[in-house]
C-alpha cells in the first residue's frame, strides 16, 4: 500500500525477531483514519508484539512506521502518546487502589507549583472527557470496587486525556460480559464518529463482523493480507487466520448415554462468607453423554466443582461416584474415583508455570510407580510420557518437554492440561471454562477432545459461560441459576432465548 | 503527673531513631522495594554521625554524614535490588551483615582499637541545653532531632498524597508496568526511593548517637532497624501510621527505664525485652492483615507481566 495521509497508521515491511526466533516476518499494516481496524491471528502469531512495536514497547528490527503519511520514529511509550497513540492492553494497567482520575492523570499530571496536584481541576478535565464521550465513570470511584467493564472504559479515558487519535485495544472483549461487549462496540464507533481511528486486536470473529471495518490477517508472523470485513464472512477469516478450513460448527454422532456415573443429591455449598452458593441441587451424568450447565459466572458454578473436588465443604446433600460418595473427602479420593477435572483458570489451579511442561504433565500422578522408583523421580520416564502427549495433541512448540510452562502460549499451556486430564483415562471429566481464553484453532481441538472422550465411555461434565458452546457441545443442558439446576433439556429441544431467560432467573415457556 | 512528663519525654526521645528508620521503610517499600537493610544503614549512620561530629565538632555535619553514608550503603541495595534484579530480601541481610563489621572497622582505625568513638558533640535540644530545667516539664525540652523527625513524617505525607512524585512512586509499588506504560522510569523512581530510605535511615542512626548518647558504641544500634520496620507494616505503609507505630515502640522503651529504675522488682534484664515482645506481638497480630504496596519486593524487569 501506497504512503498517504489518508491512513492513520501503516506499518510496512515489520521484522521482529527474539533470537533465532521470528515474530513477526514483513508484516504490513494499513489503518484508514476513522475506522475499526481488527488484527486477526491465532494466540501467539504475533499480533499483540506488531502493536507493542507501534506503542514504542519493543523496537523492530527492519521496517518502517508512518502516521498521517510521515514517516515516524517511536522507541518508547512516552513518544508513541507524543504521536496520540493510546493503548488499552489485555491486562489493565490500572493501579487497583487508586481513584479513577488518579489513574487516568498519572504520569501527566496536573501540578500547581512544584509538582504539588490540583486534583480538582484534574477531576473536572476528567469530568469533561467522561462526559464528552458519555462514558458511565465516577471518577472518585477506586479501581477495585468498579466492574472489568469500567475499568475499560477507564483506560479509554487514559489514552483519550493523552490526546491519543489512534486507540490500540488488545483483547479488549476477553473479560467482558455479552452486554458490556455491547456497550464497548457502541463505543468504539463512537470513538470513530468523533475523529478516532481503532486497532483491535482480537481472535473473535464474532465481534470482528460486528465492529470492523477492515480486518488483516496475521499467521505465524506472516502477513495474510487484508479484507473488507462488510464482504466477509466468518468462515473465511477463520480460515486465513488458521490456514485450513475451520469448521465452525460442532460435529458429533448421537449420544450412547449408559449408567450413571456421577450423580449429585440435594448438594448445599456454603462461600467462606457463609452465604449459600449451591442450593439442594440435584445433577446425573451419564457414561457416555456430556452434560452441559449454561449460566452467568457467580451463580455457584465454581462452588460446584470445588464440592466435587473436595475443595469445599459439602454442608449437606451427597455426590456419588459409580454409587460411591466422594463429598468431605479429599482431592486425592476425588482422584482416585477417576475424576479429572479442567479448571476453569489454567493458572490459579491447573500449572505451575516456572516447573518444565514434563513435570507439569505428572503432577497429579508423580508418586505413580511408572514415574519413578521409591522417592527418586524418573525423569526420562517423564520425558517420554510428555512426549507422547506432545505429539497426540499437538503441543507447540514441539519438543517443549523440557521448556518453562511459562514459555507456552495459553492455547498451548490448556492442551497440555487437557491432555493430562484425559491421560487418566478418567470415568468422569470436567471441563470447567475449558475454552476460555483460545482461539478458534484451539477451540476446535478442545471440543473434539470432549467427544472423543465421551465416545471412549466417560461421563462428561461441561461448564462454561459461553452459551454458545453448552449449546453446541452438550447432548443435555442444565441451566443453573442462583446454584440450582432450573431447566434440564435434551440438546436441539430448545433455543438461546428460553436459555437465556432460565439463566437470568426468568421462566421458561 | 512527673512521671507521665517524664514518660513523655523518654517515649519522644526512644521513638525518634525508629522514626527516622520507619520513614526510610515507608519510601522505599512504597517504591516497591523491600529495605531490610534498614537496621544496617542505621549502623552506618551511627558511626558516621559521631565519628564526623568529633571530627569536625560540629554535630550537624557529623548528622549530614550521617545522611550521606546511609544513602551510600542504600546505594549497593539499590543496584543489587533494581538494576540487577537480585532478591531484595538477600541483599537487604547481606547489608545487615555487613554494617555492623564494617561499622566496627572504621571504628577500630579512626580511634587506634577502639571499640567505640570518644565523646562527640551533641546536637542541642529545641531549648537549648538548659531549657526548662528545674521546671516539671523539663523532660519536654526534648532533642531538635525529635522535631525533625516529625518534620519529616509531615514532609513525606505531603510529598507522597499531594504530589505528582508521590503518585509516581505509589503507582510504581503498587503496579510498575502501569506506571512504565504512561512514560515513568520505574528504575529511577527505585533508586531515588531507596537511595531517601538509606539517608533516612543513616540519620535515625545519628539520632541515636550523637543526639540520645554522645558516642558510637556496638550495642547503640541493636535491633532498632527492625523494630522500625515492623513499625512500617503496623503503621500500614503510611507516614503518619508508621510513626504512631514507633511512639507506641518508644513507649515500651520508656516503660522499661521508668520501671527499671522505680521501686518495682522487675529484673532489668527482663524489662529490656519489652520493645521486643511487643514487636513481635504486633507483627504477628498485623502481618498479613495490613495490606503492603502490591509491587513491594518483586523486581520490575520490563516486559514481563
Amino acid at each position: 500500500m501506497e504512503v498517504s495521509p489518508e491512513f492513520a497508521v501503516q506499518m510496512h515491511g515489520i521484522v521482529k525477531k527474539f533470537g533465532a526466533y521470528t515474530a513477526l516476518d514483513h508484516v504490513d499494516l494499513d489503518v484508514r483514519k476513522q475506522t475499526v481496524h481488527a488484527i486477526l491471528g491465532e494466540n501467539g502469531a504475533g499480533k499483540t508484539t506488531l502493536m507493542n512495536i507501534l506503542y514504542g514497547l519493543y523496537q523492530a528490527d527492519e521496517g518502517s512506521v508512518y502516521m498521517d503519511g510521515k514517516e515516524v520514529s517511536i522507541t518508547s511509550p512516552t513518544e508513541a502518546i507524543a504521536h496520540g497513540i493510546g493503548m488499552v492492553h489485555q491486562h489493565f494497567m490500572l493501579v487497583e487502589n487508586f481513584t479513577v482520575t488518579e489513574n487516568i492523570i498519572l504520569g501527566d499530571e496536573v501540578c500547581g507549583a512544584a509538582g504539588v496536584l490540583d486534583m480538582r481541576k484534574a477531576r473536572k478535565e476528567v469530568m469533561e472527557l467522561v462526559e464528552e464521550y458519555g462514558f458511565d465513570v465516577d471518577p472518585d470511584a477506586v479501581i477495585q470496587d468498579i466492574t472489568v467493564g469500567m475499568q475499560q472504559r477507564v483506560e479509554i479515558l487514559k489514552a483519550l486525556y493523552r490526546g491519543a487519535e489512534v486507540l490500540i485495544l488488545d483483547e479488549p472483549t476477553a473479560v467482558l460480559t455479552p452486554q458490556e461487549i455491547e456497550k464497548l462496540i457502541e463505543i468504539m464507533h463512537d470513538l470513530i464518529a468523533k475523529g478516532k481511528s481503532i486497532i483491535i486486536i482480537t481472535h473473535k470473529l464474532k465481534e470482528i463482523m460486528q465492529s470492523a471495518d477492515e480486518c488483516s490477517i496475521i499467521r505465524r508472523g506472516v502477513y495474510m493480507g487484508t479484507v473488507d470485513v462488510k464482504n466477509s464472512s466468518e468462515t473465511e477469516l477463520a480460515s486465513k487466520m488458521v490456514g485450513r478450513n475451520v469448521n465452525l460448527t460442532v460435529e458429533k454422532t448421537p449420544a450412547h448415554p449408559a449408567d450413571v456415573t456421577l450423580s449429585i443429591r440435594g448438594l448445599t455449598v456454603k462461600d467462606e462468607r457463609g452465604i449459600e452458593q449451591v442450593r439442594d441441587l440435584n445433577l446425573d451424568v451419564r457414561s457416555g453423554e456430556i452434560v452441559g450447565i449454561a449460566g452467568i459466572d457467580g451463580n455457584g458454578q465454581q462452588e460446584l466443582v470445588d464440592a466435587i473436588c473436595s475443595l469445599a465443604k459439602a454442608t449437606s446433600g451427597a455426590i456419588l461416584m459409580n454409587g460411591q460418595e466422594i463429598q468431605n473427602t479429599n482431592p486425592r479420593n476425588v482422584l482416585n474415583h477417576s475424576v479429572a477435572v479442567i479448571p476453569s483458570d489454567r493458572h490459579r489451579w491447573g500449572l505451575v508455570l516456572p516447573m518444565m511442561v514434563e513435570e507439569n504433565t505428572v503432577l497429579e500422578r508423580h508418586g505413580e510407580d511408572m514415574f519413578g522408583k521409591g522417592i527418586m523421580l524418573d525423569y526420562e520416564k517423564l520425558h517420554e510420557f510428555t512426549s507422547k502427549l506432545i505429539e497426540s495433541y499437538d503441543i507447540r512448540p514441539a519438543g517443549c518437554e523440557e521448556e518453562r510452562m511459562s514459555g507456552l502460549s495459553g492455547g498451548n499451556q490448556q492442551k497440555a492440561i487437557i491432555a493430562r486430564q484425559v491421560s487418566y483415562v478418567p470415568d468422569l471429566l470436567i471441563a470447567f471454562q475449558p475454552t476460555r481464553g483460545l482461539d478458534v484453532g484451539a477451540i476446535e481441538s478442545v471440543h473434539k477432545t470432549l467427544i472423543a472422550e465421551r465416545d471412549r465411555g466417560a461421563a462428561i461434565l461441561l461448564i462454561s459461560f459461553e452459551l454458545d458452546e453448552v449449546m453446541d457441545v452438550s447432548d443435555t443442558i442444565a441451566v443453573i441459576y442462583h446454584g440450582q439446576i432450573v431447566g434440564t433439556f435434551a440438546q436441539g429441544t430448545v433455543d438461546e432465548n428460553q436459555l437465556g431467560l432460565l439463566m437470568a432467573g426468568g421462566e421458561a415457556k | 503527673m512527673d512521671n507521665f512528663i517524664l514518660l513523655l519525654g523518654i517515649t519522644l526521645m526512644y521513638s525518634t531513631p525508629l522514626v527516622f528508620g520507619a520513614l526510610g521503610g515507608v519510601i522505599s517499600e512504597r517504591s516497591g522495594v523491600t529495605n531490610i537493610g534498614i537496621e544496617g544503614m542505621m549502623v552506618i549512620g551511627a558511626i558516621a554521625g559521631a565519628a564526623g561530629s568529633y571530627f569536625t565538632g560540629n554535630p550537624w555535619l557529623g548528622f549530614l554524614a550521617a545522611g550521606v553514608c546511609g544513602a551510600l550503603v542504600a546505594l549497593l541495595h539499590a543496584v543489587a535490588s533494581v538494576s540487577f534484579a537480585a532478591d531484595q530480601t538477600i541483599s537487604g541481610v547481606a547489608i545487615n551483615m555487613l554494617a555492623p563489621g564494617l561499622a566496627l572497622f572504621m571504628c577500630r582505625q579512626l580511634f587506634e582499637g577502639a571499640a567505640m568513638t570518644p565523646i562527640a558533640t551533641k546536637l542541642p535540644k529545641i531549648l537549648g541545653e538548659d531549657g526548662l530545667a528545674g521546671t516539671p516539664f523539663a523532660n519536654l525540652n526534648v532533642n531538635v532531632t525529635t522535631v525533625i523527625a516529625l518534620l519529616f513524617t509531615v514532609i513525606m505525607w505531603f510529598v507522597l498524597y499531594k504530589t505528582k512524585w508521590g503518585l509516581r512512586v505509589r503507582a510504581v509499588g503498587e503496579h510498575p508496568a502501569a506506571a512504565d506504560t504512561l512514560g515513568i522510569n520505574v528504575y529511577r523512581v527505585r533508586y531515588i526511593c531507596v537511595l531517601v530510605s538509606g539517608m533516612l535511615a543513616g540519620l535515625g542512626g545519628a539520632s541515636m548517637t550523637i543526639a540520645i548518647i554522645s558516642q558510637f558504641t556496638q550495642t547503640a544500634i541493636s535491633g532498632h532497624g527492625f523494630i522500625a520496620m515492623a513499625a512500617v507494616i503496623f503503621g500500614k505503609w503510611k507516614p503518619f501510621g508508621a510513626y504512631g507505630a514507633c511512639l507506641l515502640f518508644g513507649f515500651t522503651q520508656a516503660l522499661v527505664i521508668l520501671l527499671g529504675g522505680g521501686e518495682f522488682v522487675i529484673p532489668s534484664q527482663i524489662l529490656s525485652m519489652l520493645p521486643y515482645v511487643m514487636t513481635i506481638i504486633v507483627l504477628v497480630i498485623f502481618v498479613g492483615r495490613s495490606v503492603a504496596p502490591k509491587a513491594d519486593g518483586i523486581p520490575y524487569v520490563k516486559g514481563s507481566r
